[in-house]
């Protein structure tokens, strides 16, 4: 066995510069998509913890059909204190969430005293929050720059640039909040603008914060009802598993009709960027197949010329008795050194590039977000798989010219010049 | 039986429309240690009856019995292992394998072919280097070797498996007229040594001359009279 091998490798050598070009552009193949892969993928993951750890949250529990209805922010699908007890409790009891969050989302008007304009808010309790979204905070400018812990006090508010440069408000001034509860009637209450915003990405940078206990006051509710519960779990990498599990633990819970009372879902379901996320991903996937092509032409085309090339030299062999599996071993162990040695190339140039890029560190802007560090990184899972694959395209690659070279007769290819 | 049998063999190549006819009804036998060439001008049939006896072709007509194997009734594998275990070839163009050195290439039969251990194969190939007097090149590629060094690993890679039978189409063509007849006295001095049958096609008189039993042919056909000195 180890003979086939010395051997051909040594034919490898013998057409050096063929070889060597070979492996290059396979190497290249192979660079380009560890590259790629590391950076996309290192944008996604940026831009989901973004989405997930600072306004969104990780996971969200409504009343059935709030989502589909979100838009006009309806206040009748809020959940009362007896269901928000009830989540609380399979919240609680659920080994992999980490903290949850209470919120009462609201349309409201805003006025500076002279103008008016239309704000959502998300009303928090800003301790359970911070838990949730661990990030709510890092895009607020306070007054003075004094971060707290309690980000929004009753009494306050947090409102988005593009808003406060528009009725020129900054941290310290003060506003009427006007709202109409579920029951038509209108209550207005007065806040102290405590932060700006700075630009966050999607719909979710036009809303502001209040505290949980004055939209309660705003919107005259009797009892301490609740828009949606927001989610973190302690691993995100089990994201899809907890889903089903508390989707399945909610379903229980119907109305008399029989249907649910409860729906949950992911950031995913949430986000738009999941669209972004997706493509990234599909195009992940075209550059892998792209390289596969690549593997797969250039080895075919090395190995049809090196058969070819042979065709005296592999009569011989035959002429002499090597069997026909020995001959395909040979052609075989060729192609698969060649993909090796393209792969092993390809994986210590793309994890060097990858290095080099988290050296000279890559800031990017997004939407209005700027200055994103990007961090590229490549599991070694990702890795070894993609040498996997590689190796097994170059097998594969060299199967049909191996077959030939095989099935050669002796005396025609020794007749062969 | 003798080594090789040949009863009334043509061979018939179809060239499109044309028939040609390579051997027509050649019969004859070849004993066990002998030295035997084939003569005769270019188209004679030297080649092909030379690929029917190495069980590298068949008969369009006729039996072919080598070694007590009816060869004709070889399958592609079985004339493989047949030609693997009981045949040696040297080739026209020594047809040595480039990437591996002189050891190596005398090597390859006992490794790829035979399934031979280390140390055997070890005692094998330095004998045979030694009879063919190339053990100070044994580290050497082909392409470092002269044509007729070249022609002595190839009788040393035919011989090593101790095969009953060598055949060499032409050993000589691609050689100055000195280094010919040393592979020649070479083949011979190895049938003394080891009793193995050698035949060899030529169209050299002064090669010719070598031989102990001459075969002449001419359009496929055995001219009377085989020459025994
Ligand atoms: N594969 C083939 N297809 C068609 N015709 C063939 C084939 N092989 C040999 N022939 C023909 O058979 C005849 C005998 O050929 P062969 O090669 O045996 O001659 P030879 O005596 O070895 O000649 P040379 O001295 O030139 O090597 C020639 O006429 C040749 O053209
Ligand atoms: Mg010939």
């Amino acid at each position: 066995m180890n003979k086939i091998f010395k051997m051909a490798i040594r034919n490898l050598m013998r057409y050096k510069r063929r070889t060597l070009l070979t492996s290059l552009l396979i190497t290249v193949g192979i660079l380009t998509v560890i590259l790629f892969s590391g950076l996309a993928g290192s944008f996604k993951e940026m831009m989901i913890g973004q989405i997930t750890d600072s306004n969104l949250a990780q996971m969200q529990i409504h009343k059935k059909g709030y989502v589909s209805s979100i838009d006009s922010m309806p206040l009748n699908l809020n959940l009362s204190p007896k269901e928000y007890k009830t989540i609380e409790k399979i919240l609680q009891n659920h080994p992999d969430v980490e903290a949850y969050a209470p919120r009462i989302k609201l349309s409201t008007m805003l006025s500076n005293y002279a103008e008016t304009t239309n704000i959502r808010l998300n009303a928090v309790d800003p301790e359970k929050e911070t838990m949730v979204c661990p990030d709510v905070t890092n895009r607020m400018v306070f007054k003075d720059n004094v971060r707290e812990k309690i980000f929004v006090k009753p009494g306050e508010i947090i409102i988005p640039k593009n808003l406060a440069t528009g009725m020129k408000l900054k941290a310290g001034s003060p506003v009427v909040i006007v709202a109409q509860n579920k029951d038509g009637s209108i209550n207005g209450l007065n806040f102290t603008v405590a932060a700006i915003i700075e630009s966050v990405l999607g719909p979710q940078g036009k809303e502001g914060y209040i505290h949980i206990k004055d939209a309660r006051t705003l919107l005259r509710m009797e009892k301490p009802e609740v828009t949606e519960i927001a989610i973190r779990i302690k691993n995100f990498n089990q994201l899809s598993a907890v889903y089903t599990d508390l989707k399945s633990s909610l379903l229980k819970f119907k109305n008399k009709k029989g249907g649910s009372i409860f729906e949950i879902h992911t950031w995913e379901k949430l986000s738009p960027f999941i669209n972004i996320a997706n493509m990234i991903d599909l195009m992940t996937i075209s550059m892998k197949l792209i390289m596969i092509a690549i593997v797969l032409i250039s080895i075919l085309n090395v190995m049809i010329m090196s058969v070819y090339e042979r065709i005296r030299e592999i009569g011989t062999m035959i002429a002499i008795g090597t069997s026909p599996g020995k001959i395909m071993g040979l052609f075989l162990s060729e192609g698969f050194f060649l993909g090796l040695i393209s792969g092993l190339a390809g994986n210590i140039i793309g994890i060097a590039g990858i290095y080099l890029l988290n050296i000279f560190k890559i800031r990017f802007s997004f939407g209005r977000m700027d200055n994103l560090l990007l961090s590229p990184a490549i599991n070694i899972n990702e890795l070894f798989w993609l040498t996997a694959i590689v190796l097994l395209v170059s097998v594969f690659a060299t199967l049909q010219p191996a077959y030939k070279a095989s099935k050669m007769e002796p005396v025609d290819a020794l007749r062969h010049v | 039986m003798a080594l090789v049998q040949i009863e009334n063999v043509s061979k018939t190549y179809q060239m499109g429309e044309v028939e040609v006819k390579a051997l027509q009804d050649v019969s004859l036998s070849i004993e066990e240690a002998s030295f035997v060439s084939f003569v005769g001008p270019s188209g004679s049939g030297k080649t092909t009856i030379l690929n029917m006896i190495g069980c590298l072709d068949k008969p369009t007509v006729g039996d072919v019995f080598v070694a007590g194997e009816h060869i004709n009734l070889l399958n592609r594998k079985q004339s493989a292992v047949f030609r693997g275990s009981a045949l040696g070839f040297i080739f026209q163009s020594f047809n040595l394998l480039p990437v591996l050195t002189t050891y190596e290439n005398i090597e390859y039969p006992l490794v790829m072919i035979k399934n031979i251990s280390q140390s055997m194969r070890s005692e094998a190939v330095h004998k045979v280097l030694k009879s063919v007097g190339m053990l100070e090149q044994k580290d050497k590629f082909p392409d470092q070797l002269s044509g007729g060094q070249k022609q002595r690993v190839a009788v040393a890679r035919a011989l090593v498996t101790q095969p009953k039978l060598v055949l060499a189409d032409e050993p000589t063509a691609n050689l100055d007229k000195k280094s010919a007849v040393n592979v020649i006295q070479l083949m011979r001095s190895m049938r003394d040594e080891f009793g193995t049958t050698f035949i060899f096609s030529t169209h050299d008189p002064k090669i010719m001359k070598e031989a102990e039993v001459i075969f002449t042919l001419e359009d496929g056909m055995l001219l009377p009279g085989e020459e025994n000195k």
